[in-house]
């Protein structure tokens, strides 16, 4: 596995469209923010964002043209890191899905609420 | 076993002299032989501990130590074993040593990164000497919040030498793979590879991986203690069980970092002194990876009673179960490949049989303790205790004597005397045994772990138990007595004592500076006895 220097120069219409794209999604992120769709809200907007930042890694940081292999590392990185928080989610958002006893708000009397 | 005069006197041992030369060495054999020190000297004082833990525990009053000074000695013993020795014990020992030469190399791929990570290791270890000099840390070695955040003991050094040490292992980490990638020699395939170079991989891919979430865990702890962020704290909105996953993220992978190194080194020694071709190459190959992928799947495991949510502890349940079937396949690997064999029970055959009837006990304990309902009742009980010691002891530290017992002549260039040799594993065979079977009863019948007295009728085990620690302990004074003797004047051997198949043992014994005379070329098979046998140092193709 040999990992060349070789340097790709990427055309600046691909910049252009691609900041166009950016700044696209910025303002449909501010948008919709207005619009109340319930639990969807959290998961839109984690959506878009995530979509801008795959853009700016395969473009701006020329990962798409960049030897396979960051890819991969990238792309691992992003598997465990998915794995670690929805894994988690099934304890934190499931607490009280069988022992009710267990469903109290903990943030209710917190300290930090009442300064 | 011929004995080459000229290539004893020059190697890498004489080459160059001085104390200047070992500490700025770049040197992999070299740098392999410092952490041997180093990792033996932690071993020593983390099997001391264990001593000491197990005499208090011989009666349930005080015998030698007060209780808080017991929280003190569990915890230096948990900290000590795993962060600095088993964890790193066989990749940076034996994996710095062999893991070149196995592949042919003339060093790794970054001797300088290599040298840094020992002093990186020393570094951390500072740490948590200092830590246990101020007054100690009563924790055990998993530091739960919400206690860890608010006892007076040292737990920010000691946390920081964790995280210190936590980089060591990812130098190594990095530096295996990238030299498995990149420095095999000529003809040298990735399936032709020596199988304890492909868990050696596997493992660094779990260094790389996981360490860094051991590194934020143990930051957020800090931060927790001395700025009060509150995300473990409840009363500020955080979640102590969070620690938790977050702790074992890391630690439970960190468990496969310990085992699967030994792994590879069980399938060296077992295809050796069996002579025969190992059975089921790219299985065993294979479920390392699978192993390391599965080890991070599981970690709710080691939080059934904490009061996670019923539905995770299901899917931890069964996503554990998984872990059996690697396992397995390695374990009937094995046994496929002793089968028929011409087996031969030199002392690194030995450790390596107590491996697999030790594993297959931990193993078969760690199914058990993975089923939900089970645990609930077991948890942080004598059973777990004695579970885990089956796996890290019976499993890696079996492991590790044998391969320490495989390579320490090809080390050395000098054998060890054999019948101290077997005196010694029967002893720790039998030591552990007797150690650590009577706390799965004494776990059964409910002793909790951890605790510094107990109900009367836990005495006699808990005696039992005590007097096998003390063998054990007496198996490896013997031990660090025949292996120093030979260090120094045990008897000159040549090239290839165990007639194995695989690089290291093409070249001298100790090798010199770069290895090999010439850069070997591969063309057969680390384990091909059904076509080659080796009498004298010298390979018999048996077509010829």
């Amino acid at each position: 596995m040999s990992i060349k220097a070789h340097h790709h120069i990427t055309p600046l219409k691909t910049y252009l469209s691609v900041g166009v794209a950016l700044m696209v999604l910025t303002i449909i992120t501010v948008v919709v923010s207005f619009v109340h769709f319930g639990a969807f809200n959290l998961i839109i907007a984690m959506v878009i964002a995530s979509i801008k930042a795959v853009l700016v890694a395969l473009f701006f940081m020329h990962l798409l043209y960049d030897n396979k292999l960051f890819m991969a590392i990238f792309s691992i990185s992003l598997i465990f890191v998915s794995v670690f928080i929805i894994l988690t989610m099934f304890d934190t958002m499931q607490r009280d899905s069988i022992d009710e006893v267990k469903a109290k708000p903990i943030k209710k009397n917190a300290i930090i609420y009442d300064k | 076993m011929s004995g080459n005069k000229t290539e004893v006197e020059k190697n890498y041992l004489n080459d160059q002299k001085g104390i200047k030369s070992w500490l700025l060495t770049l040197d992999h054999k070299r740098i392999g032989i410092l952490y041997l020190y180093s990792i033996m000297f932690f071993f020593f004082i983390g099997g001391m501990s264990a001593l000491l833990i197990r005499l208090e525990l011989i009666r349930p009053q005080e015998v030698i130590v007060g209780a808080d000074t017991y929280n003190q000695l569990f915890t230096l013993h948990g900290a000590i074993m795993i962060f600095l020795f088993i964890i790193p014990g066989i990749p940076a020992i034996l994996g710095n040593f062999v893991l070149p030469l196995m592949i042919g190399a003339k060093d790794v791929a970054f001797p300088k990164l290599n040298l840094a990570s020992w002093y990186v290791y020393i570094f951390g270890s500072l740490f948590a000497v200092y830590s246990l000099v101020t007054g100690a840390v009563d924790t055990g070695w998993t530091f739960y919040t919400p206690y860890s955040t608010s006892t007076d003991t040292s737990v920010v050094s000691m946390t920081l030498g964790a995280f210190i040490l936590g980089f060591s292992s990812i130098f190594t980490g990095i530096n295996f793979i990238v030299t498995i990638h990149k420095l095999r020699a000529p003809g040298m395939t990735w399936f032709k590879m020596p199988l304890f170079v492909w868990a050696s991989y596997a493992t660094a891919i779990i260094q790389v991986l996981a360490t860094p979430v051991l590194g934020i865990t143990l930051l957020l702890l800090i931060a927790e203690r001395l700025l009060g962020i509150g995300i473990f704290d409840p009363a500020m909105g955080g979640d102590p069980v969070l620690y938790q996953h977050f702790f074992w993220f890391y630690s439970h992978p960190a468990v496969y970092i310990m085992i699967l190194p030994g792994m590879g080194i069980i399938s060296e020694v077992i295809a050796v002194f069996s002579k025969k071709k190992i059975f089921g190459y790219n299985a065993i190959a294979f479920s390392s990876l699978g192993i390391a992928l599965v080890s991070f799947l599981v970690w709710g495991h080691h939080m059934f009673t904490s009061g996670q949510s019923e539905f995770a502890a299901m899917i931890f349940s069964f996503l554990t179960f998984l872990v059996g079937i690697p396992s397995g396949i390695k374990m009937f690997n094995w046994l496929a490949t002793l089968y028929k064999g011409s087996i031969t029970f030199e002392t690194p055959m030995l450790y390596a049989l107590s491996f697999m009837f030790l594993f297959a006990i931990g193993g078969f304990t760690g199914i058990m303790l993975g089923a939900l309902s089970v645990d609930v009742h077991l948890h942080d009980t004598y059973f777990v205790v004695a579970h885990f010691h089956y796996v890290m002891m019976g499993g890696t530290v079996m492991a590790f004597l044998a391969g320490l017992h495989y390579w320490w002549p090809k080390i050395w260039g000098r054998t060890y005397n054999e019948f101290w040799a077997r005196i010694a594993a029967f002893l720790i065979f039998v030591g552990f045994n007797v150690t650590f079977f009577s706390q799965f009863i004494l776990g059964a019948k409910g002793m909790p772990r951890r605790y510094y007295t107990y109900l009367d009728q836990y005495q006699p085990l808990h005696a039992f138990s005590s007097v096998g620690a003390f063998v054990i302990g007496a198996g490896f004074f013997i031990m660090a007595f025949y292996l120093i003797h030979a260090m120094v004047r045990g008897k000159r051997i040549g090239r290839n004592p165990w007639g194995a198949l695989t690089l290291e043992w093409t070249t001298t014994s100790p090798p010199s500076h770069h290895n090999f005379e010439e850069i070997p070329v591969v063309k057969n098979g680390p384990y091909d006895f059904d076509r080659i046998r080796v009498e004298n140092d010298k390979w018999i193709y048996k077509e010829e």
